[in-house]
């Protein structure tokens, strides 16, 4: 039995979706897309051309929701199957577009750059817990006008793993799907397996801005998921509730599945999402709140209800170092995601409000994740009698541990987790030299960079792909690609 | 084909299978292998693999323990053998071990006591909430090279003082090291005590025990 967690009854998610649709009807969606405005007319929704401003009866989203997959996979570049949006499943991948890193020897958070995403991918890449790779840190000493497209090219050199992604504009959204077609072995056989999905966000609140709405369409009609990160601030952009956020994620995400399935009926989405509450004391956006997993936790069920695939934003911190508050908030928020049964959660590494990724913190979250999965699997019977066959021949002393079963099934039974997590005697620690979690991640991820390799890469697919992004750098006025790649391997070597 | 019943020998150690290794161990006195050979170059390089792959974190706890009781039961096999040919199994020493008394925890103890009879020593397990007497007429019995104190309690530890002094009172002291371990531990209070030697956990302990009776 997976163990879940609700927060709303039947009849709470029917009065959410109730608004929703009275919200979509009558107070419309701004749409600022032209041919996502036609396409909504066309379904018979009431357009205002001047205001861009969209009214969408309930029959129209009804029909699109009919045509939404209620599951599909997306593959690692060997073609497997490795994660699954759809039912309860639940993986966890590395936040993304952190524009700092945390330089983990000086605690300076310092504007990212190619080598800390290659550190970044590569410390991912050797950890289990993540499902997914995302493209975690934006390259800041890389043109914007590519950076969407660059980022996605560091992961695949350096990762095997599917990517949670994202474009920066409609025409590096069709590049990047060209450089994943690479490895799928074309445009048809991409949608059919899809090595990536693109996160799309409309704007608080119910706004689809002009391209994301053009986003959606283009996903949809290159069949590459799309997943929808809606983000109500409850009491900012969104009404201070947390039921008024969940009613507004539900009707910003039904318009642009109305949008997304009218491009094109069939095509993959993903009712997403990075809500969080309002801080009323310094008007920042706590990633970590109790509340802002609770906004996620709802949404996501009443996205369950229509029998959707799932995604949020947990296990990230607002704390500045990776210290308690870091490690309780990203700990409590990845347990409560795992428990609301979210196929995709985001957000590891994360601190700052997701302004600054870690290495150093997605070693340690792992742990967290590593557990939050165990609790999934729950509390499970192994054998024909619970106790009694294992207390044959024990009498009164305490000799389990020389039982064959025991070494057959401990592994099973606990998470074992890496020594980021300090379970050794006090001794054990006064002798390695009083090592805090923070200087057990350093070491830890020295180890696993040691210890990475990177994937094999057909040569023929790297030229292509290389070739491609480079033309793309010189066109952006980037000297050279291979020059700033060349930096990242020499200082990702050096850790 | 010695070689590979030798391999398979570590192997049965490694998979921690009592069954299989007294098995082996029979099949090898009746190929007519000697005894000690079979141990020390059959089921001994298994006991070393095992204790490699607990310190490098690949295995754990009951692989230690059920490798101990492979060696046991392919020991168990093999010891008469040896007598029978009028030999006499080399042993590194003789220790004596057990908790303190008033002290009733066993488990790190005993895996204490199976790592160091499947290092090649003679164990004598006085079990736990053991007198202090009984430490030193143990001792003095089978002539032992080493006594082993555990204690889990920060109350019982002081046990472990007593026990030494009371070897000196036996004027035994000089003739046997003395190693203590337990939870509470540590290495300033093994100092502090006038103890020999001290360590983290079973597979070290074996390394100190090696290192007091080379050290004579």
């Amino acid at each position: 039995m997976q163990p879940k967690l609700e927060l709303l009854t039947p009849d709470l998610i029917d009065h959410v979706l109730g608004e929703a649709f009275y919200l979509l009807e009558t107070h419309g969606v701004k749409v600022q897309d032209a041919e996502a405005r036609q396409l909504l007319g066309e379904a018979g929704a009431r357009v205002d051309e001047a205001n861009e401003v969209v009214y969408i009866p309930e029959a129209v989203v009804r029909r699109a929701l009919e045509t939404v997959p209620r599951e599909f996979y997306l593959y690692n570049r060997f073609g497997e199957p490795v994660v699954r949006y759809g039912g309860d499943a639940v993986h966890f991948d590395p936040g993304s577009s952190g524009v700092h890193i945390l330089d983990p020897e000086t605690l300076e958070h310092r504007p990212s750059q190619t080598p800390d995403l290659v550190r970044l991918v590569k410390v991912a890449e050797m950890l289990p817990q993540y499902a997914a790779q995302s493209t975690a840190v934006v390259c800041n000493e890389v043109p914007k006008a590519i950076g969407d497209l660059y980022r996605l090219y560091i992961v695949l050199l350096y990762s095997a793993k599917p990517v949670v992604t994202g474009a920066f504009s409609a025409q590096t959204a069709h590049y990047m799907f060209d450089m994943l077609a690479i490895f799928a072995g074309g445009r048809e056989e991409l949608a059919q397996k899809p090595l990536a999905v693109f996160d799309v966000c409309p704007s608080p609140p119910l706004i689809w801005s002009e391209f994301g709405a053009r986003n959606l369409i283009d996903l949809a009609r290159a069949r590459v998921p799309a997943q929808m990160v809606s983000m109500p601030l409850a009491g900012a952009t969104a009404p201070v509730t947390l039921l008024g956020s969940v009613v507004q994620h539900a009707a910003e995400s039904l318009s642009g599945i109305a949008i997304h399935q009218l491009a094109q009926p069939g095509a993959p989405i993903v009712w997403g999402g990075a809500p969080a509450i309002f801080d009323m004391r310094h008007g920042t956006t706590p990633m970590g709140a109790i509340e802002t997993a609770m906004i996620d936790v709802a949404y996501a069920q009443v996205g369950k209800s229509l029998g959707l695939p799932t995604h949020t934003y947990l296990g990230a911190s607002d704390a500045k170092v990776v210290d308690a508050q870091a490690g309780l908030e990203s700990g409590i928020t990845a347990v409560i995601g795992a428990l609301g049964g979210i196929n995709m959660i985001s957000g590891a590494g994360m601190l700052d409000f997701l302004a600054c990724q870690s290495a150093e913190k997605l070693v340690i979250d792992a742990e967290a994740i590593g557990m939050a999965l165990r609790l999934l699997e729950g509390v499970r019977v192994h054998t024909d009698t619970l106790a009694l066959e294992m207390f044959e021949s024990i009498g009164f002393r305490g000799d389990f541990l020389k039982q064959k079963i025991t070494r057959q099934l401990f592994p099973k039974e606990q998470y074992l987790p890496s020594a980021v997590l300090d379970r050794g005697s006090i001794r054990a620690w006064e002798e390695s030299g009083r090592p805090d979690t923070f200087a057990r991640a350093k070491a830890r991820v020295r180890e696993l960079l040691a210890a990475y390799q990177r994937p094999p890469m057909d040569p023929d697919q790297e030229r292509e792909l290389r070739k491609m992004v480079e033309r793309l750098a010189l066109q952006a006025g980037m000297d050279t690609l291979q020059t700033a790649e060349r930096n990242a391997g020499r200082q990702a070597c050096t850790g | 084909m010695t070689d590979e019943l030798f391999r398979a020998m570590a192997q049965s150690i490694i998979d921690g299978d009592p069954d299989v290794a007294a098995e082996l161990a029979r099949k090898a006195i009746e190929a007519g292998i000697d005894p000690l050979e079979a141990i020390n170059k059959g089921f001994v390089p298994g006991v070393d693999s095992v204790g490699e792959q607990y310190s490098r974190g690949e295995m754990f706890l009951p692989d230690l323990v059920l490798a101990g009781e492979a060696m046991k039961a392919a020991i168990a096999v093999l010891e008469p053998e040896i007598t029978r040919q009028g030999g006499q199994r080399q042993t590194l020493g003789t220790v004596v071990i057990g908790t303190v008394e008033g002290d009733i925890h066993d488990i790190g103890k005993t895996l204490v006591a199976t790592m160091l009879s499947v290092g090649g020593f003679r164990v004598y397990d006085l079990g736990v909430d053991v007198p202090i007497t009984t430490f030193v007429e143990k001792a003095r019995e089978v002539n032992a090279d080493i006594v082993g104190m555990s204690a889990l309690l920060t109350t019982t530890m002081v046990r472990q003082r007593d026990v030494i002094e009371a070897l000196e009172d036996a004027g035994l002291r000089s003739r046997v090291k003395v190693m203590v371990g337990g939870a509470p531990v540590t290495r300033a209070w093994a100092q502090e005590i006038g103890a020999d030697g001290y360590s983290e956990d079973a597979i070290g302990a074996v390394a100190v025990a090696k290192q007091l009776v080379s050290a004579g």
